[in-house]
């Protein structure tokens, strides 16, 4: 699949957002980051910055943008539609957060920090199901797939969560927690890959074309000899090497080595934590940008066996 | 509404039976489709550089050509590929807007383009590849079954049929109701073993393709208990009597 950057931007920056937002909402109501509405102020302002700027990423991928308010309307049938009212919905409790750490109304503040948690949670299932929902890619239509999806946004809001509450000099429990899900998020991957490149093809060219009784089917001519959007679109394809380096980006970058960092700021503390938990933030980043779009560039589309594009892997 | 209607007994399930036997890829369907359809329902059909390097456009229905087996038994078939009108259709599930829709008067599977967001999950949704997008508009398009055309009182009876099926010089392609079992195509489909495309995947495709014929078996030499061959028999008059008789 093609791996467009306005959707790989938009799945990092949300997921990381709806992350900080979620951990924020809870810690916060636990006393277990900084109280300072000052704290507040910039953990949920980033948050709701990175949510809304992956949001507006996500309507440059349309052709239509300016219909964009038409897709809170099939939330019965399609999951799509179903992570827009959800995104649209969460900005209630989360501005109301916000206002209210800003305002110094604790009262509210953590009711509407949990709400807003619990926003952020079906916010990012019903993205990581758009994919998962999807039988013709096999390798989003994989368990992994949305549990991953509300994984890796947990472990990079929980980064970046520990890199700020590092500032306020009260990182123990988000850089705990992070870590935690660093190496969670790494043995996710690992398995998820290795359920991948074992699993069987969803279908060949065999029985896409039904043609298999005859035997084996191959291209004679091709229906066009110049491209199409379904080759761009669903035949795209990315080089093995490629693919192996950015998947040890992805696992060692963005998750083992920001989670190694964490746990050795926790130990040392000062400011070489602090540096170490801003180099954490900032792999982690980089690493999740390489996931995203390996995630696009590695799945294969049935429609390419018609084409006989590298059958289906 | 993206919701599928309720299943109805006996409902009419609108579709093509394409028949890889008689196709010779002449490509005939494809360019009346485009020709019929960049006026039609969806019209236009963008068309990209449509005389230089880079030609790209939007096509309801594409000619693939392929060959299966090897040897004696290895067949060219031609296979034109274009929208099934699944009865249960992820195009029009996975739609956030409503723009996708499958009638339930007969089960064709259209696109509002007038609400079409241009998000495109539809055609990630589509394993057979029936949506093409139209980069000029923003928005998604995709084979009508010529809706415009099966209705039309406007022109003779004998046409209102797809533009792909009125074109075939083989008659290779058959538009019907494939939810009654009686009718023409529905029997085609029994009498040859028609099947659908990758059923598997569970979107029960209602277009059915018929499948090649086995070619005869050609010049397989002579029977096996045909007797010795005339320069196998000794005896003159015996060779002598061997001709007459195998005249």
């Amino acid at each position: 699949m093609n791996p467009a950057p306005s959707i790989v931007f938009f799945t990092v920056a949300s997921g990381a957002g709806y992350g900080l937002l979620f951990w924020t909402g809870v810690l916060r109501a636990f006393g277990l980051v900084p109280p300072s509405s000052g704290f507040g102020v910039v953990a949920i302002g980033i948050a709701l910055v990175l949510i809304a700027a992956g949001l507006l990423s996500s309507t440059i991928h349309l052709g239509r943008p300016e219909r964009a308010w038409r897709a809170f309307s099939q939330w019965r049938s399609s999951w799509l539609s179903r992570e827009g009212v959800a995104a649209v919905v969460t900005f209630i409790p989360a501005g109301l957060f916000f206002l209210a750490v800003v305002g110094g109304m604790e009262g509210l503040a953590l009711p509407a920090g949990l709400v807003a948690a619990a926003g952020a949670v079906v916010t990012v299932w019903c993205t990581g199901m758009i994919y998962a929902s999807l039988p013709t890619v096999r390798q989003w239509h994989h368990p992994l797939v949305a549990p991953g999806y509300l994984l890796f946004g947990a472990f990079s809001g929980a980064v970046l969560l520990a890199m700020l509450a590092g500032f306020w000099g009260m990182a123990t429990v988000p850089a705990a927690i992070a870590a935690v899900l660093g190496a969670a998020a790494f043995m996710l991957k690992r398995a998820y890959w290795a359920g991948v490149d074992a699993g069987p093809p969803v279908a060949t060219m065999e029985t896409a074309t039904g043609l298999g009784f005859i035997g084996k089917v191959r291209t004679l001519d091709p229906p066009h000899t110049e491209t199409n959007y379904l080759l761009r679109e669903m035949a795209f394809r990315i080089g093995r090497v490629h693919a192996v380096r950015l998947r040890r980006i992805a696992a060692v970058a963005g998750f083992a080595v920001p989670a190694v960092l964490l746990v050795l700021a926790l130990l040392t503390g000062g400011a070489l934590a602090g540096v170490m938990a801003v180099a954490a933030a900032a792999l982690a980043t980089a690493g999740l940008l390489a996931e995203r779009w390996l995630m696009f560039a590695e799945a294969t589309h049935t429609v390419a066996l018609y084409y006989g594009v590298g059958g289906q892997d | 509404m993206t919701s599928l209607p309720e299943p109805q007994p006996g409902a009419k399930k609108l579709g093509l039976v394409i028949d890889l036997d008689t196709c010779v890829g002449c490509q005939a369907c494809a360019t009346n489709c485009k020709e019929w359809n960049t006026s039609g329902h969806m019209a236009p059909l963008p068309d990209h550089n449509p005389y230089s390097a880079g030609q790209e456009g939007v096509w309801f229905n594409r000619v693939h050509s392929y060959e299966a087996g090897d040897g004696e038994d290895g067949r060219t078939v031609h296979f034109p590929r274009s929208c099934l009108h699944c009865e249960t259709p992820a195009c029009v599930t996975v739609c956030p807007t409503g723009a996708s829709y499958k009638r339930a008067e007969d089960g064709i599977v259209l696109v509002n383009t007038d609400i079409c967001i241009g998000c495109q999950l539809c055609a990630w949704a589509c394993p057979y590849g029936a949506r093409e997008f139209d980069d000029d508009a923003g928005v998604m398009k995709k084979c009508t079954l010529c809706v415009d055309r099966i209705y039309n009182e406007t022109i003779p009876e004998a046409q209102r049929v797809p533009a792909c099926v009125s074109t075939c010089p083989t008659h290779a392609r058959h538009f019907g109701d494939l939810g009654d079992p009686n009718s023409d195509v529905s029997k085609l489909v029994a009498d040859r073993g028609g099947f659908a495309l990758m059923p598997e995947l569970g979107y029960k495709p209602v277009n059915r393709y018929l499948p090649p014929r086995r070619a005869p078996k050609a010049d397989a030499g002579p029977p096996r208990d045909a007797g010795p061959l005339p320069s196998q028999i000794k005896n003159p008059l015996l060779r002598w009597v061997d001709k007459v008789l195998s005249r």
